[in-house]
C-alpha cells in the first residue's frame, strides 16, 4: 500500500514560509468573498426587482441578464474580466488600469465572482418576490406608495425574509466559487495549497489543511443562519424543513 | 474585432470539445449511478448507512469542485501507489463530487413519491429493494428529470475546471491559443457564445420537461 510508504509531513502547514502563506490564503479567499457578496447582493435585488415590476425593458434585460450567466461556465466570465476586458479601453485607458490597480487579477475576480453570483441572487429574489400574494403588492399602491417606495418598505423586506434559507446556500456558492480565481492568479487558500506544493511535494497535506478551512466556515455560517433564520422567519410561514 | 482569429484555429478549438464532450459524459453517468445510491442510502432507517452517506454528502458540498479535483489528484497516488493519469484523476474528482449533489436531487425525488406507494410495494411481497427498484424509482425519477437535467448542464460548464491539472478541453484550447494569438476580446466572447449555445438547449430541455410534469400533474 502506498499509504504506508507515503512520509507525511504535516509540518508545511506551519513551517516558514509556508505557515504564513497558508494564512494570508485564508484571508484572501475570506475578504475576496465577501466583497464579491455584497456586490452581489446589490445587484442580485436589483436585477430581481427589474425582473417583477411592470416596466417591460427591464425585465427583458433582467432576464437576459440572468440568462447569459446561467448558461456560460464562471471560468469564462472570470477569463473575460481579467484578459479581455482592458482591451475595450483604450491604449492609454489600459496603461492607467493597471497603474492604478496594481493588484487587477484580485480586482477582476472580485467583478467576476460578483456579477456571476448576483445572476444566481436574482433569481432568488425573483421567486421570492413572486411568491408574495399580490393583495401586498395592491396594498402598498394603495396605501399612496410609488413603485420604489413599495419594493423599499414592503416586498424587499418581506421578501428577504422568505428566501433567506437559499440566500444562505448562494453566499457559500459565493464562497467556495472564490477558488477559481486561481485560475487568474489570485493567491487565494486553494491556490495558495497548490503552490505550496510545487515546493514542498506535501500538496496532499495543505490540500487537506485547505479542506478543512472551507468546511469549517461553510459550517459555521450554516449554523449561524439557522439561529437567525429561526429569529426572522416570517410568523404564519410554514418553516423548511431542513 | 478579428473574427478570423477563430476560423483559423476552429480544429483545434473544436477539438476540444470532443474532450469536454467525454468528460461530461463520465462525470453525468458515474455521478448520477453514485448520486441514486446515495439519495436511497440517505433514506435509508440503518444508521452504519444513513451516517456515513450523509456525512459524505455533507463533507463534497462544502468544498469548492477545483479543490477536490486537486485534493484526489494528491491523494490517489498516495493510496494506490503509483501515478494517475489527468483525464482518470478528473473523472473521479467529478464522480465523487457530482454524486454529493445529484443525491440530494434523488433524496428529494423519492420523497415526493406518496408513502402508499411503499406500502403497496411491500405488502405485495416485494423486499425495500425491490421496491425501491420496481416501484419508487421510475416514479421518483419522472419528477426529478428536470433538476438532472439543469444540474447536467451545471455539470457541463463544471468540465471547464478540469484545466488545471492539464486537460486541453474547449476552455482551455480558447486560452491556449489566445496566449498565442493574443486576441482575448474575440476568443473569450466566442468561447461564451459556444458554452451558451450548448447549455441554453439543455436549460430549454429543462424547463420543458417540468413543465410537462406539472401538466401531468393537474
Amino acid at each position: 500500500m502506498g499509504l504506508l510508504n507515503y512520509h507525511f509531513d504535516w509540518s508545511v502547514l506551519w513551517r516558514a514560509p509556508y505557515g504564513q502563506m497558508m494564512i494570508q490564503g485564508i484571508f484572501t479567499t475570506v475578504h475576496l468573498s465577501l466583497i464579491a457578496w455584497g456586490l452581489a447582493l446589490v445587484l442580485g435585488i436589483l436585477i430581481g426587482v427589474l425582473r417583477t415590476q411592470p416596466w417591460l425593458p427591464g425585465r427583458i434585460f433582467g432576464a437576459a441578464y440572468v440568462q447569459i450567466f446561467r448558461n456560460t461556465p464562471f471560468l469564462v466570465h472570470l477569463f473575460f474580466w481579467y484578459y479581455a476586458a482592458p482591451l475595450i479601453l483604450p491604449e492609454s485607458g489600459q496603461q492607467w488600469l493597471y497603474d492604478t490597480v496594481p493588484n487587477y487579477a484580485y480586482w477582476a475576480g472580485v467583478a467576476g465572482l460578483g456579477m456571476y453570483t448576483a445572476s444566481r441572487v436574482a433569481e432568488q429574489f425573483r421567486s421570492g418576490f413572486s411568491s408574495i400574494p399580490a393583495d401586498q403588492y395592491r396594498a402598498a399602491y394603495a396605501s399612496g406608495l410609488r413603485t420604489f417606495q413599495v419594493y423599499r418598505w414592503v416586498i424587499i423586506p418581506y421578501g428577504f425574509r422568505l428566501i433567506l434559507p437559499t440566500i444562505t446556500t448562494e453566499f457559500l456558492t459565493c464562497f467556495k466559487n472564490s477558488a477559481l480565481t486561481m485560475t487568474i492568479g489570485v493567491m487565494e487558500i486553494t491556490h495558495t495549497a497548490y503552490y505550496i506544493d510545487s515546493f514542498t511535494w506535501h500538496g496532499l497535506e495543505t490540500t487537506t489543511a485547505a479542506s478543512l478551512v472551507y468546511l469549517t466556515i461553510a459550517w459555521t455560517v450554516i449554523a449561524v443562519m439557522g439561529q437567525v433564520e429561526k429569529r426572522v422567519y416570517i410568523p404564519g410561514q410554514i418553516r423548511k424543513e431542513g | 474585432m478579428d473574427v478570423d482569429v477563430i476560423v483559423r484555429n476552429a480544429p483545434f478549438i473544436f477539438g476540444g470539445l470532443y474532450l469536454t464532450a467525454q468528460l461530461a459524459v463520465f462525470a453525468i453517468g458515474g455521478g448520477l449511478v453514485l448520486g441514486i445510491l446515495l439519495g436511497a442510502a440517505r433514506l435509508s432507517r440503518q444508521p452504519w448507512l444513513y451516517y456515513p452517506v450523509s456525512a459524505y454528502v455533507h463533507f463534497f458540498r462544502g468544498l469548492p469542485l477545483l479543490l477536490v479535483i486537486f485534493w484526489l489528484y494528491f491523494l490517489i497516488p498516495v493510496i494506490t501507489g503509483r501515478s494517475l493519469n489527468e483525464f482518470a484523476a478528473a473523472v473521479i474528482a467529478f464522480i465523487v463530487y457530482e454524486a454529493a449533489y445529484f443525491s440530494e436531487i434523488v433524496r428529494a425525488g423519492i420523497q415526493s413519491v406518496s408513502k402508499g406507494q411503499r406500502m403497496a410495494g411491500l405488502s405485495s411481497g416485494l423486499t425495500g429493494v425491490q421496491t425501491l427498484r420496481h416501484v419508487i424509482l421510475p416514479q421518483a425519477l419522472r419528477t426529478m428529470v428536470p433538476s438532472l437535467v439543469t444540474h447536467s448542464v451545471v455539470i457541463f460548464q463544471d468540465t471547464s475546471l478540469a484545466y488545471v491539472i492539464g486537460l486541453r478541453e474547449f476552455l482551455r484550447r480558447v486560452n491556449l491559443v489566445d496566449a498565442r494569438e493574443a486576441r482575448s476580446l474575440e476568443l473569450y466572447l466566442f468561447a461564451g457564445l459556444v458554452y451558451f449555445i450548448l447549455c441554453s438547449a439543455g436549460t430549454f430541455t429543462g424547463k420543458r420537461l417540468e413543465r410537462k410534469n406539472r401538466e401531468r400533474k393537474v
